[in-house]
C-alpha cells in the first residue's frame, strides 16, 4: 500500500490530468444522464474536436520552444478558404488540393518562421499580425460570403467511418478487430521495453502495478473501441488524428530533432553553444505549425460542408489553452503531445458536457477560463513542491 | 583633515557555503579618495554591497560607522539617505529614459506627486555642467556614448547630496580620453571636499589619483597603504595583492607536448553592436598536443570574447584572421562545424550558457553529441543511459542518479556534467572558461585531475583563469591578455604573479 501511495504521489504530474480528464468525463456522464458516454455522443465529441486537436500538436511545438502562435485560427480559416475556392470554383480534384493547401499552409508558417526565427521579433506580435492580415485575406478570396458545398470524397475525411468487413454484422466488427489488435501491439511493446530495461538494470514499476497499468490500457481501449463500434465504427478523422499523435509522439521523444526543440526551449543560449541550430529550428517548428493548421482549416471546412469568413474564429485560444492544461510551460522546454491532447480533450469534454446540461454559453466561457488557470496554478504548485 | 568619515569594522558576510568576507575593516578619511584594491573575487564588491545596504543589516556581522554614527542600513535608500552612493560596474542608466528622467528617477522633483518638468530639466543642466557635459537634458541616455553615461550616473549621484561617491570599475569599459577625463573629474571634486572609494584594477589610474590603498585578498583585508607618505610603487601594490601561498596543491603532471595542434593567426573580432569597437585586437597564438594552455587577465580583457569568436564565431562581428588545425587551415562559421572539427568550448557561465538545468544529467550530457548515441536520427534510450552513466562513473558525479535534474546539482558536479558533455563530442582541443569558478576546493582538485588526463591523452587544452594560482599550478605556457590584446606569453618556468600581473595591467599606453 505504501509503494502504492509513494507510486502515485511521484505520478501525479504525469497522470493527474489524465485522471482529472476522467473524472470530468464521470461528471458530466452523472449530471447528463448517461447521455455523454452515449455512441453518438462519443463519436460527436471526437469529430467536433479533431481540429483543435491537431492545432494543439503544432501549439505543443511552438510553445516548447518558448513561443506562441495567435494566428492559427485565422490561417486555418484562409487555407479553408483557399482549398474552397480551387475545389468548388475551379473543380480541382479533392487530393491535388488537398497537398497544395497544406503547401499553402507551409508557406504561411514559413512567412512567420522567418520573422520570428531570422529577424527575432516576439512571436506574440508576428503572430498577432497574422492573425489580422490572414483573417483579411481569407475574407479578400472569398469575398465575404460563404463558398460551398464540397466534394463528397473531401468531406469524408471529417464526416465518414471506416468501412467494415464484407457481411452483415449487428456491430461494427473491424473497429471491435482494430481495439484487439492495438492491444496486443500494445502489450507486446510494453514487454518488451520492461524485458530491456531490466537487461539495462533500470529501475522498474513494481511487476503488480505493471499489470495494472497493461489492464487498465487494454480496457479503456477496448471499451472506447466498444463504444465507437455501435455507433458506426472508427470516424476516417479518429485515424488520422491517432497518426499523427504517434507520429509526434515519436518525434518529440526519440529523435535528434526532437531533443533539440526542447533544448532550445529549455535554455537556448546553452542549446545553441551545444551545437543546436536554434534559429533554423525555430523557422521549422512554425512551418510545422502553419501545415497542421491548414490541415485543421481543410478538416474543418470538410465538417462545415463550406468555407466562410468567419472560420476558426478563437481556434487558437482553445488549441493554447489545450496545451497548458496539458502541462506545458510557458516559459518553454517542457510539455508532451499526450498531454496536449489530454489538455484539449478535457476542454472538449466540458464544452460538449456544459452543452448537454443546457449551461448557457456565458457560464461555459466563465468555467472554461476558470479551469485553465486552476490547472497551470496545479501544475506550478506541483512543480515548486518537487523542487 | 584627518577626520575618518568612514569606519566599516569585522565586517563578515557568508554566503551558503563560503565566507566571502572575513573580519574586513576599512577606514575612509574624509576628502580622500582610498582605492579598493583586490584580485577578482576578492570581496570587493562584496563589501561595497555590505556598505551600502544592498545586503540589509543582519545579513552580515560587523559595524559600520558613519560620520562616527552606527549604521543600520536596511536596503540602499537608507545609505543613499546618509549621501553614501555607489555607481556600479554595469551602467544602470535606462536608456529609453532622458537624461533629465534618468537623474531624478526615484527622487522625482515633484509636489503632491506631481512632476514640475521645469524644475527637472533646470537642475539637470547644471548638474550636467558639474561633471563637464553640455548635452541637452532631454535627449535619451541610450545615445550616449559609454563613456558619457558614465558621467551621467555621476550627475545622479550628485543629485542626491552625496557624501561618500563609490565608483565601482568606472573605467573599465571607458576608452584612453574617456577614463583620463573621469579620473580629472574625480581629483576636481576632491578639491571640492567630496570622498570617493574607487574600485580598479588598473594601477597607473591608482597612482594617479588614490590617496591610500586598502588591499583586500580571499576576503580578508591584507593591508592599508598610505600612497603619498609611504612611497608606495606598483610592484608595492601587486605584492599585496597576489602575494599569497598556493594553497591548494595541484595534481602531478608528466608534460608530453607533441606537434602543433591549433593556431590562431592575427585575431580580430568587434563588438556586435558598439561596430567601431575591437573587442579582440591582432592576436595569435598556438597550442600544441598534450599541452595545457593558459591565459590570464583581468575582467574585460577579453579573454571569452576570444574564445567564443573562434568557436564557431559565436560572438562578435567583423571577424578576421586565420585558423589553423593540425597544420591545415580550417574555418568554424558555425557551432556544429566547430564540434565537428573536434573543438570544444566550457562555458564560463554554467548555468546560464552551459546546461539545461530543467532537464536531467543524461540529456545535457548527450545534448551536443546525440549523432552518437544515435542511428538514422533516432536517439537510443538506452545507449544514452550507458554513456550518461560511464561519465557518471568516470568523472565521479556525485548524484543518485543519472535522471536527476542538473538544476539540483552542486557547483562542482554541475561542472563535471559539463565537461562529460564536452568529453563526449570526442574533442582535440578543449577551451575551459573559468573552469573552477564557484567550486570548492576538492571539487577543484578533481576537475584539474580530469584535465591533467584529457592532456595527457594528446588533446590540446586552452585554459582561461582569473586565479592567477591556478594558472600557475596548471598551465606549460600563459599568454597574457589585456584590453583584446596579447601583452605577454610566459613560459611555465618563468611564470611567477608579479610577471603575469604586470600583462595584465599593461594598458595601451
Amino acid at each position: 500500500m505504501e509503494t502504492a501511495l509513494k507510486l502515485i504521489r511521484s505520478n501525479i504530474r504525469q497522470y493527474g490530468m489524465f485522471i482529472a480528464l476522467i473524472l470530468i468525463m464521470l461528471l458530466f456522464q452523472f449530471l447528463s444522464d448517461g447521455i455523454l458516454l452515449k455512441p453518438l455522443n462519443i463519436t460527436n465529441l471526437i469529430l467536433q474536436n479533431s481540429y483543435i486537436l491537431i492545432l494543439a500538436i503544432g501549439m505543443l511545438l511552438v510553445i516548447i520552444t518558448g513561443h506562441i502562435d495567435l494566428s492559427v485560427g485565422s490561417v486555418a480559416a484562409f487555407v479553408g478558404a483557399v482549398s474552397a475556392i480551387m475545389m468548388v470554383k475551379h473543380g480541382m480534384s479533392f487530393p491535388v488540393a488537398m497537398v497544395l493547401s497544406l503547401v499553402f499552409g507551409a508557406l504561411v508558417g514559413a512567412w512567420q518562421g522567418f520573422w520570428v526565427a531570422y529577424v527575432r521579433i516576439p512571436s506574440f506580435i508576428v503572430t498577432l499580425a497574422g492573425m489580422l492580415l490572414f483573417r483579411g485575406l481569407t475574407m479578400l478570396v472569398l469575398d465575404g460570403k460563404s463558398v460551398a458545398p464540397f466534394p463528397n470524397g473531401f468531406r469524408s475525411i471529417s464526416t465518414g467511418f471506416l468501412p467494415d468487413l464484407p457481411g452483415n454484422w449487428d456491430i461494427h466488427l473491424l473497429t471491435i478487430l482494430i481495439g484487439i489488435a492495438l492491444s496486443v501491439v500494445y502489450i507486446f511493446m510494453e514487454w518488451r521495453t520492461r524485458i530491456i530495461q531490466k537487461q539495462y538494470k533500470l529501475e522498474l514499476l513494481p511487476f503488480p502495478f505493471f499489470l495494472i497499468k497493461l489492464a487498465a490500457v487494454v480496457i479503456i481501449t477496448n471499451l472506447f473501441t466498444y463504444v465507437l463500434a455501435s455507433y458506426k465504427g472508427l470516424p476516417n478523422i479518429l485515424i488520422m488524428l491517432f497518426i499523427l499523435v504517434a507520429l509526434y509522439t515519436f518525434v518529440m521523444r526519440k529523435t535528434v530533432m526532437g531533443r533539440h526543440i526542447y533544448a532550445l526551449g529549455g535554455n537556448e543560449k546553452a542549446a545553441k553553444l551545444s551545437g543546436v541550430k536554434t534559429k533554423k529550428m525555430t523557422f521549422w517548428v512554425f512551418v510545422n505549425m502553419g501545415v497542421l493548421a491548414a490541415l485543421a482549416g481543410l478538416v474543418f471546412a470538410a465538417r462545415l460542408n463550406a468555407a466562410t469568413p468567419k472560420a476558426g474564429v478563437n481556434f487558437e485560444l482553445d488549441a493554447i489553452a489545450a496545451v497548458f492544461i496539458g502541462g506545458a510551460s510557458a516559459t518553454g522546454g517542457v510539455g508532451t503531445v499526450i498531454g496536449a491532447i489530454v489538455g484539449g480533450l478535457v476542454m472538449g469534454v466540458m464544452n460538449n458536457g456544459m452543452s448537454l446540461i443546457g449551461l448557457g454559453i456565458d457560464y461555459q466561457q466563465g468555467i472554461k477560463g476558470l479551469v485553465l488557470l486552476l490547472a497551470v496554478a496545479f501544475d506550478l504548485y506541483n512543480k515548486n513542491k518537487s523542487a | 583633515m584627518t577626520d575618518i568619515l568612514l569606519e566599516m569594522r569585522g565586517i563578515t558576510k557568508t554566503f551558503p557555503g563560503v565566507k566571502a568576507l572575513e573580519n574586513v575593516n576599512l577606514q575612509v578619511k574624509a576628502g580622500e579618495i582610498h582605492a579598493l584594491m583586490g584580485e577578482n573575487g576578492a570581496g570587493k564588491s562584496t563589501l561595497m554591497k555590505v556598505l551600502s545596504g544592498v545586503y540589509p543589516h543582519g545579513s552580515y556581522e560587523g559595524d559600520i560607522l558613519f560620520k562616527g554614527n552606527a549604521c543600520e542600513f536596511k536596503d540602499i535608500r537608507n545609505s543613499e539617505e546618509l549621501g553614501i552612493v555607489i555607481i556600479h560596474q554595469e551602467l544602470a542608466l535606462i536608456p529609453q529614459l532622458s537624461v533629465a528622467e534618468n537623474i531624478f528617477l526615484g527622487n522625482e522633483q515633484a509636489s503632491r506627486g506631481i512632476i514640475n518638468w521645469n524644475e527637472t530639466v533646470v537642475k539637470t543642466r547644471e548638474l550636467l555642467k558639474t561633471v563637464g557635459l553640455s548635452e541637452s537634458p532631454n535627449i535619451h541616455a541610450g545615445t550616449l556614448g559609454v563613456g558619457k553615461q558614465q558621467l551621467v550616473e555621476i550627475a545622479k549621484a550628485l543629485s542626491k547630496e552625496v557624501k561618500l561617491l563609490i565608483l565601482d570599475e568606472p573605467t573599465a569599459a571607458l576608452n584612453e580620453e574617456d577614463s583620463e577625463n573621469l579620473l580629472n573629474l574625480m581629483l576636481a571634486f576632491k578639491e571640492q571636499g567630496l570622498t570617493s572609494i574607487i574600485i580598479s584594477h588598473k594601477l597607473n589610474e591608482i597612482m594617479k589619483v588614490a590617496d591610500s590603498i586598502t588591499i583586500l585578498r580571499d576576503g580578508k583585508t591584507i593591508e592599508t597603504l598610505n600612497v603619498r607618505e609611504d612611497q608606495i610603487t606598483e610592484d608595492r601594490i601587486i605584492k599585496g595583492m597576489v602575494g599569497r601561498d598556493l594553497t591548494h596543491r595541484y595534481p602531478e603532471r608528466e608534460t608530453n607536448i607533441g606537434d602543433i595542434l591549433f593556431e590562431v593567426k592575427n585575431w580580430n573580432v568587434y563588438h556586435p553592436q558598439q561596430s567601431e569597437r575591437k573587442v579582440i585586437d591582432e592576436v595569435s597564438f598556438h597550442i600544441n598536443r598534450g599541452e595545457i594552455v593558459g591565459i590570464a587577465g583581468l575582467m574585460g580583457a577579453g579573454r571569452t570574447e576570444l574564445a567564443m569568436s573562434i568557436f564557431g564565431q559565436s560572438y562578435g562581428k567583423k571577424i578576421s584572421g586565420q585558423l589553423f588545425k593540425d597544420g591545415k587551415e580550417t574555418k568554424l562559421p558555425d557551432i556544429s562545424k566547430a564540434i565537428d572539427e573536434g573543438i570544444a568550448y566550457v562555458t564560463e557561465d554554467r548555468k546560464e550558457y552551459g546546461l539545461i538545468l530543467m532537464d536531467d544529467i543524461k540529456r545535457n550530457t548527450t545534448l551536443a553529441n546525440l549523432n552518437g548515441i544515435s542511428k538514422w536520427f533516432v536517439v537510443d534510450d538506452y545507449k544514452e543511459i550507458n554513456e550518461a552513466e560511464g561519465f557518471r562513473k568516470k568523472l565521479n558525479i556525485k548524484t543518485p542518479s543519472i535522471h536527476q535534474k542538473t538544476g539540483n546539482l552542486s557547483g562542482g558536479n554541475q561542472q563535471k556534467v559539463v565537461l562529460s558533455k564536452w568529453i563526449f563530442t570526442g574533442p582535440d582541443l578543449l577551451i575551459l572558461d573559468e573552469p573552477t569558478r564557484g567550486i570548492d576546493v576538492g571539487a577543484k582538485y578533481e576537475i584539474y585531475t580530469i584535465i591533467n588526463q584529457l592532456a595527457a591523452q594528446g588533446k590540446g587544452i586552452l585554459m582561461i583563469s582569473s586565479e592567477l594560482p591556478e594558472l600557475l599550478g596548471m598551465c606549460d605556457r600563459i599568454y597574457v591578455m589585456s584590453e583584446g590584446r596579447f601583452t605577454g606569453e610566459v613560459p611555465r618556468a618563468k611564470a611567477n604573479q608579479e610577471t603575469l600581473m604586470k600583462f595584465m595591467t599593461k594598458s595601451r599606453r
